[in-house]
């Protein structure tokens, strides 16, 4: 594996060489993010992810699951972001020795040790700048020297004697719309992505049931391995023994068109005249089925045509940005208020003597809508047994834009 | 203060400076050197001449600086084997740590350490922890025999690892289990033959116990395990896959295609009527659908093998069209491949919006996208009748925009669009010949001419369109020129009298000024047929052209079933069988779907035709054929002076035989293998469209002529029976007519006259097409010899068996009766070689249930003298495909009454017993088909 030009061999050791083929199928790609997932080279192949701006590179032998390498670098990178505070090549080059240490507990002979944080954190501290001055002044390590008590348990995902003084459960419900909407305003396209992440901080073993008001909602579901499967299957009830800290519970996927709601219109008229080096750029953006909530931090993202040479446009409200190298325009709007509806609006300057675009763009819409569930999923209790303390418990909901995309 | 430090000294003698701190006395400080020197090691930097340094800070009771020196150990013992000894010790010391982890530890990187001096000592220590009474260490050992057995596996066999791995199979922790599995299955990669994984009932049952209780990883090893397991009977097929389907809801996506491909491989087990069946289906869904919700890479890998579901399974996502929408941020790998998904789900109830969106991809930025996209309407058109109006007027509109690249595309589909509805959309003529100068790539070239030469009898100025082509003849591509020579034949054809100038002119360029053999020996065939029988070139040329077929790209079933049995792997995101790319020539075990339990009874071999029959006359009539065949070849040698040459009255005869005889190959060859319809699989096998292989095609097609096999004549009606008539005979066929050869002999002591025969209805309407004719009476003890002509248009009732005929045969004494069998090879037509594409969706599109599985034994041909012994019975080698030295053939085969059967022969070299698998939309006749095999084969 190699990140960037960090390489971490196992099985046995490649040529660096082989990168080769990598870098040539990233030129070829012009863009960063359609470089193809899986590339074959004469003796290997390579498996890579993109994220946060870094390549994970993987080089594989043999018939090994695409699929398998692919969410194990993810899971890489996840530990990264998780130990670092950012999965960045700077945060990389500043702890390349734990990297490297991480990177041994998690792998062994191409098959996955050590994935979860938990049991990481427990064999391998994550720097921290008290305890990076204190190792240095004591020469302690920050190497855990006690058997992963985890690893071994039936509940790998939770180390045994976790003690807080103050126990609190929070969930936050996160939903995602994600929906193409055409020139006409109508949906062609809707879902929602949910997720129900939790921060548990329990002592001792907690086992916890999770209830909702409304769990038919929830038909395509995937579950974190502590979720007992066969109680949902019977009762609907989420009933686990959670992880210590913060994972994801369950991510869900509500696709039925009438459940999907849209809290947002926009309004757009983007046109470019024949033979003018000017076009006329108007869209507004207005409340739709909003539940009566606010809809704020909106932003909407174009990508203009390449022909575009610059933008002259005035909003009401927020402000905008026109990059004319990448030809994006941000429009930072803010929250909408029904009595005055935010619009952008104005001029667009064309290369001159370039034909008129072909396609109008696309308008990516951000928005976030605090306590609400769209799909109106609805905790009802959380109980927790096992234990004798009363938990402080809590439940979050907010809805967002996922890839939200209205054609013009 | 952070490790970028350790970057810093990039000064000369850093090395000495390095080493001179690892030997410091103060524990940091070797720590901290010992970190500066992992640093340099991963980014490459050459550091190994610190062995020893650093191999003497192992012996320490600080796990951090353990670790560490044992990562530097593995990166580098590789080249300081020697030197490596020296850790030895400490290994073995360290496997007997009473603290596991470092039991563990030690025993992990011994494994990693590839050096055969150092794998020797490690056989004790990792015989000791296998056994270890902490299951941490069990599994850390488990890895380390997989690890071992890759640097020497003749040890690890010596030494009975493999044996104790077995065993920790039944381990009680689940993760030793897990790890146990994943082992053994990259031990038995490389082991193909061996039976390290010899699943039973049992060890399933230990393995899905463990399912629920491991980590993701080992559910991912443990599912891919159990994928390998052929369940006895589809009970044990659904209680697997009800343990199996909890997976499906798992956060990892690897588990969950993992658990996928179980269901895939074993529903093929499960009856399509259980209510089971129909539950599982609806539950493959949704998962498949959350996948492409994940992150851009897993999407990819998840659609490739979506493809391949919705091919084998359409019904899993039907009503799933709307999630392989395409969004425009999505990265173009991930839009190419739901572009071909939504073409596969595209049906009629939901054609409006998929055209709808394909217009809108029309006009996007990228280019290979918005090609991909062009195509897709027209396949759209194709493959759902209702839509194709709306889909030619959408491709119209595109054309309008003038944009080069969609102008191109789109006539090339409008072209396939002309094939499947002839004499529909021709009104767009004129628009596409507007377009004419702004085609420059060679595919929409080569489509255009098409268009022009099909129709040219609508287009007034065909012949000038066509001429302008000309102009550039020797710079076009092959596809061009090929495309342009059947355009101005056909145009002759046509209009014969203004385009002579012009079809000689072709003509010479394609066979004098040409080095291509495909184009000049296309040229040749058009000028002789054109010389010698206009009207036969006619009914070749312009001759009807069968359907396209309506889903393109599709995958071969029998490739297609074992890419399902490779859901999830590198073969599934290839589109490829593994031992088509698998490094190394390791032995990859061919996998195949199991079989439908309900048909298990089919699949048993039925009764072989009795051994030892006896030889057959073959009858060969037309012996002079091959020198016939070698005169045309020599023909391409000689140059003609000028004009057409003339033919000498043999090379004549023998042009016209072998349109006789091999008409189809003909046809295939100039109007309508070289339109360059939709891309034919490149996988398919030969080249089509080369004019050589047609040549060669020819060869068999001569065999047509000398008929199909034919067996001795039985006794039909023996004397005592017929009051001294005693009837023998035999069916023939030969050039497309049938026969009944019978031998009357009379056994009685009277003379015999007036004979008369006559057939009972029976299943393929087989009727004297003559009056029997014995031309003077029969005196006793005399034999006469009467061939009678049989058609095939009598009354027809279904009879049982199906190939039984009841013949009624009137003399002047009686009338008697008796029945006979005839074999079912009479009736195949010598029309029956199906187009590939045809073959390939017609295959898939029979049901399942309605293929037959038979073994033919004993059978020493090889694949080349099984298909033209085949060929001259008219049945048909479509494609020949080599997968893991077996030779495939697809054949298909077509009865007098329209019904195709469809074929696919498994011949392993060096194994006499052939596998073949009968598909028939009629499948009553396969068990006939099938002694039809076995007849023309064994005689």
């Amino acid at each position: 594996m190699s990140l960037g030009e960090y390489e971490k061999h196992w099985k046995s050791v490649v040529s660096q060489s082989v990168c080769d083929y990598f870098f040539e199928a990233q030129e070829k790609a012009a863009d960063v993010e359609n470089v193809p997932p899986v590339i074959s080279t004469p003796h290997h192949y390579l498996i890579s992810i993109y994220r946060d701006k870094l390549f994970f590179v993987s080089v594989i032998q043999t018939e090994v699951p695409p699929l398998f390498v692919i969410e194990f670098l993810h899971r890489v990178a996840d530990t990264f972001q998780d130990y670092f505070g950012e999965c960045s090549e700077a945060a990389i080059k500043d702890n390349v020795v734990i990297v490297y240490e991480l990177l041994e507990e998690m792998l062994d002979n191409g098959f996955p040790l050590a994935t979860e944080s938990n049991i990481l954190k427990e064999l391998i501290k994550p720097p921290t700048i008290l305890r990076s001055v204190v190792n240095s002044i004591t020469g302690s390590s920050n190497v855990g020297d006690t058997l992963p008590t985890g690893q071994l348990s039936n509940i790998p995902w939770r180390r045994a004697g976790v003690k807080y003084t103050n126990n609190e459960a929070y969930f936050d419900v996160v939903e995602e719309i994600d929906a193409i909407i055409d020139k006409s305003g109508s949906t062609v396209f809707a879902e929602i992505q949910g997720v129900i992440d939790a921060c548990i901080k329990l002592s001792g073993m907690p086992d916890l049931s999770l209830s909702f008001m409304n769990p038919r909602l929830l038909d395509d579901v995937s579950f974190h391995p502590c979720i007992r499967f066969k109680r949902w299957e019977s009762e609907r009830v989420l009933s686990f023994i959670p992880p210590d800290g913060n994972f994801r519970l369950i991510s869900y996927r509500v696709s039925s068109q009438n459940l999907v709601a849209i809290p947002v219109y926009v309004k757009h008229s983007i046109s470019f005249k024949e033979n003018s080096s000017c076009g006329r750029f108007d869209i507004t953006i207005g409340p739709k089925q909003n539940m009566g909530k606010t809809i704020e931090a909106i932003t909407v993202t174009v990508h203009m045509p390449k022909v575009v040479l610059n933008m002259n446009l005035t909003p009401t409200q927020g402000s905008y940005t026109f990059d004319p190298v990448t030809k994006v325009l941000t429009w930072d709007v803010g929250k909408i208020t029904p009595q005055k509806l935010p619009s952008l609006k104005g001029l667009v300057n064309l290369q001159s003597g370039a034909p008129k675009p072909e396609e109008n763009p696309s308008l990516n819409i951000q928005f976030k809508i605090q306590q609400l569930a769209i799909s109106g999923l609805k905790v009802n209790r959380l109980d927790m047994y096992g234990e004798k303390y009363k938990p402080f418990k809590g439940v979050k909901y907010v809805t967002k834009a996922g890839k939200f995309q209205v054609r013009t | 203060m952070t490790d970028s430090k350790y970057f810093t000294t990039t000064k000369k003698g850093e090395i000495f400076e390095l080493k001179a701190e690892l030997n410091s006395d103060k524990k940091e400080k070797k720590k901290e050197a010992v970190k500066k020197v992992i640093a340099s090691m991963t980014v490459g930097k050459d550091v190994s001449a610190l062995f020893p340094d650093v191999v003497n800070c192992m012996q320490t009771d600080n796990l951090e600086l353990k670790k560490l020196v044992y990562l530097y150990l593995m990166n580098y013992a590789k080249s300081q084997p020697d030197m490596a000894i020296m850790a030895v010790n400490t290994f073995v010391k360290d496997c007997e740590d009473p603290n596991p982890l470092i039991r563990a530890l030690a025993v992990r990187t011994m494994g990693c350490i590839r050096v055969d001096k150092i794998t020797e000592y490690l056989c004790e220590p990792l015989r000791k922890c296998l056994k270890d009474e902490d299951p941490y260490v069990r599994k850390t050992a488990a890895v380390c025999v997989a690890k071992l057995h890759d640097i020497n596996a003749q040890l690890v066999e010596d030494q009975g690892f493999l044996d104790t791995l077995k065993d920790l199979i039944s381990d009680s922790n689940p993760m030793v289990v897990a790890n146990a599995v994943a082992a053994l299955s990259e031990i038995a990669e490389s082991h193909p033959s061996s039976n390290l994984l010899d699943l039973n009932p049992q060890s399933i049952n230990k393995l899905l116990t463990a399912l629920n209780e491991c980590t993701e990883w080992g559910q991912i090893f443990i599912l891919d395990c159990l994928a390998n397991y052929t369940p006895k009977d589809d009970r044990e097929a659904q209680s697997i896959c009800e343990r199996v389907t909890p997976r499906l809801s798992h956060a990892n996506s690897a588990v969950v295609l993992s658990a996928v491909k179980v269901l895939m491989k074993f529903m093929e087990m499960l009856s399509k009527d259980l209510d089971y069946y129909g539950t599982l289906l609806k539950k493959l869904a949704p998962p498949l659908v959350t996948l492409l919700s994940a992150e851009p890479e897993l999407q990819y890998v998840a659609l490739r093998n979506i493809n391949l579901i919705v091919q084998k399974r359409p019904e899993v996502l039907k009503h799933e069209m709307k999630v392989f929408f395409v969004k425009y941020n999505d990265p173009i790998y991930v839009k190419l491949e739901k572009l071909d998904i939504m073409i596969r789900l595209a049906s009629q109830a939901n054609i409006a919006q998929v055209l709808a969106e394909l217009k809108e991809y029309a006009t996007e930025v990228d280019v290979d996208f918005v090609r991909k996209a062009v195509r897709a309407i027209g396949r759209c058109a194709i493959k759902v009748e209702q839509s194709a109006e709306r889909c030619v007027s959408t491709l119209l509109d595109l054309i309008q925009t003038k944009v080069n690249y969609v102008v191109q595309e789109a006539i090339v589909v409008i072209k396939d669009i002309f094939r499947k509805y002839p004499n529909k959309y021709e009104s767009v003529i004129a628009t596409l010949c507007e377009n004419l100068d702004s085609l420059d790539e060679p595919e929409a070239r080569a489509a255009m001419i098409w268009i022009v030469g099909e129709y040219a009898e609508r287009i007034d100025n065909a012949d000038e369109l066509l001429e302008s082509f000309l102009e550039g003849f020797h710079d076009e591509s092959t596809q061009v020129q090929l495309q342009l020579l059947t355009a101005i034949v056909k145009l002759f054809l046509k209009k014969p009298t203004e385009t002579q100038e012009l079809v000689q002119q072709v003509l010479s360029l394609a066979t004098q000024d040409s080095d291509n053999p495909d184009l000049r020996d296309r040229g040749y065939i058009y000028w002789r047929l054109l010389s010698t029988d206009p009207v036969a070139a006619k009914e070749v040329v312009l001759a009807e052209k069968p359907l396209i077929s309506e889903e393109t790209d599709l995958i071969e079933p029998t490739l297609l079933d074992e890419l399902i049995c490779y859901i999830g792997t590198l073969a599934s995101v290839y589109h490829k069988p593994p031992s088509a790319f698998v490094e190394g020539g390791r032995g990859v075990v061919h996998k195949s779907l199991p079989p439908r339990t309900a048909s298990s009874e089919s699949t048993e071999s039925p009764e072989t035709a009795p051994a030892g029959a006896p030889p057959g006359e073959q009858l060969d009539t037309v012996p002079t054929q091959g020198d016939l065949l070698g005169d045309l070849l020599n023909l391409d040698l000689g140059p003609p002076v000028s004009g057409p040459p003339l033919a000498t009255s043999a090379v004549q005869m023998g042009a016209v035989d072998l349109l006789g005889g091999g008409l189809d190959s003909l046809i295939g060859a100039p109007s309508f293998v070289a339109p360059p319809a939709a891309a034919v699989p490149a996988n398919l096998g030969a080249p089509m469209g080369s004019g050589l292989s047609d040549l060669f095609d020819l060869t068999s097609g001569v065999g047509t002529l000398s008929g199909s096999y034919v067996a001795p004549k039985a006794v039909w009606l023996p004397a005592m029976k017929a009051k001294g008539l005693e009837i023998s005979g035999t069916f023939t066929r030969q050039a497309g007519s049938i026969s009944m050869d019978l031998q009357l002999t009379n056994k009685a002591l009277q003379v015999m006259t007036d004979f008369a025969i006559q057939f009972n209805r029976n299943s393929f309407g087989l009727a004297p097409a003559a009056p029997l004719q014995v031309h003077a009476p029969l005196s006793p003890t005399q034999t006469v010899e009467i061939s009678l002509p049989l058609s095939t248009a009598g009354s027809v009732m279904k009879t049982e068996p199906l190939n039984s005929l009841q013949v009624a045969v009137k003399n002047n004494i009686d009338v008697f009766y008796f029945s006979t069998l005839y074999p079912l090879h009479i009736l195949f037509v010598e029309d029956g070689k199906m187009d590939r594409q045809v073959f390939l969706a017609t295959w898939k599109d029979i049901p399942n249930e309605n293929e037959a599985q038979f073994q033919i034994r004993d059978c020493p041909l090889n694949a080349e003298a099984v298909s033209s012994r085949l060929q001259s019975s008219s049945i048909f080698t479509v494609a020949r495909r080599n997968v893991e030295g077996q030779d495939m053939l697809y054949q298909s085969l077509k009865l007098t009454n329209g019904i195709w059967v469809l074929a696919e022969l498994r011949i392993q070299p060096g194994n006499p017993s052939f596998t073949l698998s009968l598909k028939c939309r009629a499948p009553e006749v396969s068990q006939h088909v099938y002694q039809a095999y076995e007849t023309i084969l064994k005689n």
